[in-house]
């Protein structure tokens, strides 16, 4: 293991310390109990949202905190989502008298960690809405599974959620438009190189030299099947019609089309990826109104990409293309 | 002669232990069909306990025992493992509040509750390849045990076992809850971790029981 860190205890610790020096003007972390939130928190009036989920994803969600995206993010031990304490100190952070929105990737511990957090808050008088993102189509939504995922849609819905409570919208209406957008969202993953967690020190899973992952999860669980290595056009043809035909999307859509990096694809790769998706859309006669490339919900250092298409109407438009000064995502301010 | 606030304090110490030198057969049961995180997280969750144990009053019963351990699994272990033990304990400490002495029934009481507070917090039922395939064979056991007019150790014994043997029959499942359900049919042949650590602790439990 190759990692430049100091002691695997430290990993999370000194990270969020290094956040706080490089992105002070936007963001202040509370160590003890830890979670960064917004300088200027909590926002009078404005609807407070909350996200978090284990480390080893960034920027997700720490570089997601700011003006028009989140007000708190709350990082767990990577790989492990943060406990009840700090994501309610965090809703406490947050709350500017007019209701907290906790943002939840679907995973079983993100799940019953929020829910208890949640819980507590609610009987410490505040007013807590949560929405639980679930956007990746590898997993079949049945009773035998513990349900879809929550991964990359995750940072459109913190975007767009954001700008919606920067506008103004009461707690109701930014859960609403929350949950709109993961309505609207889907997402599927493939995974060429396995990742290490610091403290575990080995590989979480194999994948032979030439093997790949097709519908991996943001750390590293197992998807639809293993295949041999293909050209990038081939992965692409074999991700996006389970993408676009889940919904479905279809010819007349508008969409944005979102090709998100694991943390060891080059952006090379990533783009190369992203010609082949939008030729597919246009194919299908599906517009690709807007567009993100790069590495916003990483696993570690795995290779591999997601692919993201969001159906757009002309208010997620809207809330999309509104302002965001945040540490990974800025515009229009 | 019941079980003791001295027998809470014990089994906390030796579940410590036992966890301590679990913790990386648990990240090697979680590392397939989990996260590897399990054997990590509990391992820190025990040792927190731990150090809070002194704090607790001399007299202290063993729901407060109970309680202690509940909030703090609950705010160190996190995953989904700390909300599930941390309600488990929860509900056995509320299924006991005030007994100095635990008979039986009471063993059986706390067993029940806590294995209803982890399938209220999970949403989990038997067979799903979790923890709750390790618990409940172990309720029904000491349901029987005390019903066959056992004593407390013999009825923890029985759990014991049957938890032990509970998380046996979770390698040829499929799991249909948590991380593993992604796998399909490639979760077969590898025990679910929760199960394994509920089969550790209720063995850790009954051997503080007879000592």
């Amino acid at each position: 293991m190759k990692k430049l860190i100091n002691d695997p205890k430290n990993v999370v610790l000194e990270a969020a310390s290094g956040i706080a020096l490089a992105h002070s003007d936007i963001v202040t972390v509370s160590m003890d109990p830890l979670f960064i939130v917004r300088k200027d928190a909590p926002v009078r009036g404005k609807v407070g949202i909350v996200s978090g989920g284990g480390s080893g994803h960034e920027p997700l969600h720490g570089g997601f905190v700011g003006f028009g995206m989140l007000d708190a993010a709350v990082p767990g031990p990577v790989f492990t989502s943060p406990t009840p304490d700090p994501i309610l100190a965090a809703t406490h952070a947050v709350d500017g008298g007019a209701g907290v929105l906790h943002i939840v990737k679907n995973y079983t511990g993100d799940v019953l960690n929020f829910e208890t957090a949640a819980e507590l808050a609610e009987a410490e008088g505040l007013t807590v809405r949560s929405v639980i993102v679930n956007d990746d189509v590898a997993v079949k939504d049945s009773l035998y599974t513990a349900g879809r995922r929550g991964v990359a849609g995750t940072v459109l819905v913190e975007k767009i959620a954001g700008a919606a409570a920067e506008r103004g919208d009461d707690l109701d209406a930014v859960a609403a438009i929350a949950e709109r957008v993961n309505a609207e969202v889907r997402t599927m993953g493939v995974g060429l190189t396995p990742c290490i967690v610091p403290h575990a020190g080995e590989p979480s899973f194999t994948l032979d030299e030439d093997e790949i992952e097709i519908g991996i999860g943001i750390h590293g669980e197992p998807g639809r099947e293993r295949i041999r290595l293909e050209p990038a056009d081939a992965i692409v043809d074999r991700l996006l019609p389970h993408i676009v035909d889940d919904v479905p999307f279809v010819s007349g859509d508008r969409v944005l089309l979102f090709v998100n990096g694991m943390g060891g694809t080059p952006l090379v790769e990533l783009y190369i990826v992203f010609r082949r998706a939008a030729e597919l859309l246009a194919e299908r006669g599906i517009e690709v109104s807007r567009t993100l490339v790069g590495n916003f919900v990483s696993s570690l250092e795995m290779q591999g990409c997601s692919i993201t298409v969001l159906r757009l109407d002309d208010e997620l438009t809207e809330l999309y293309d509104a302002p965001v000064q945040t540490a990974a995502l800025r515009w229009g301010r | 002669m019941g079980l003791t606030g001295e027998w809470a304090r014990d089994w906390v110490t030796d579940s410590a232990e036992v966890i301590a030198q679990n913790r990386v057969a648990l990240i090697t049961l979680d590392r397939p069909i989990g996260d590897g995180d399990h054997g990590e997280n509990l391992d820190r969750g025990f040792q927190q306990v731990l150090a809070k144990l002194d704090g607790l009053a001399p007299d202290a019963t063993p729901a407060d025992v109970f309680k202690l351990v509940a909030m703090t699994l609950i705010s160190t272990v996190g995953g989904a493992a700390g909300p599930l033990y941390g309600t488990a304990y929860l509900k056995a400490a509320g299924a006991v509040t005030g007994a100095p002495e635990l008979d039986g029934a009471a063993i059986v009481a706390w067993l029940t509750a806590a294995r209803d507070g982890i399938v209220l917090r999970g949403k989990a039922e038997s067979g799903e390849k979790t923890m709750i395939d390790a618990w409940t064979p172990a309720v029904d056991a000491a349901a029987g045990a005390l019903a066959d007019g056992r004593t407390e150790p013999e009825i923890l014994d029985a759990a014991a076992t049957a938890a032990e043997a509970g998380a046996l029959a979770t390698e040829p499942l499929v799991a249909r809850k948590g991380r593993a359900s992604y796998l399909g049919e490639r979760a077969i042949g590898h025990r679910d971790p929760g199960a394994q650590s509920t089969a550790l602790l209720l063995r850790s439990a009954a051997d503080v029981a007879a000592r």
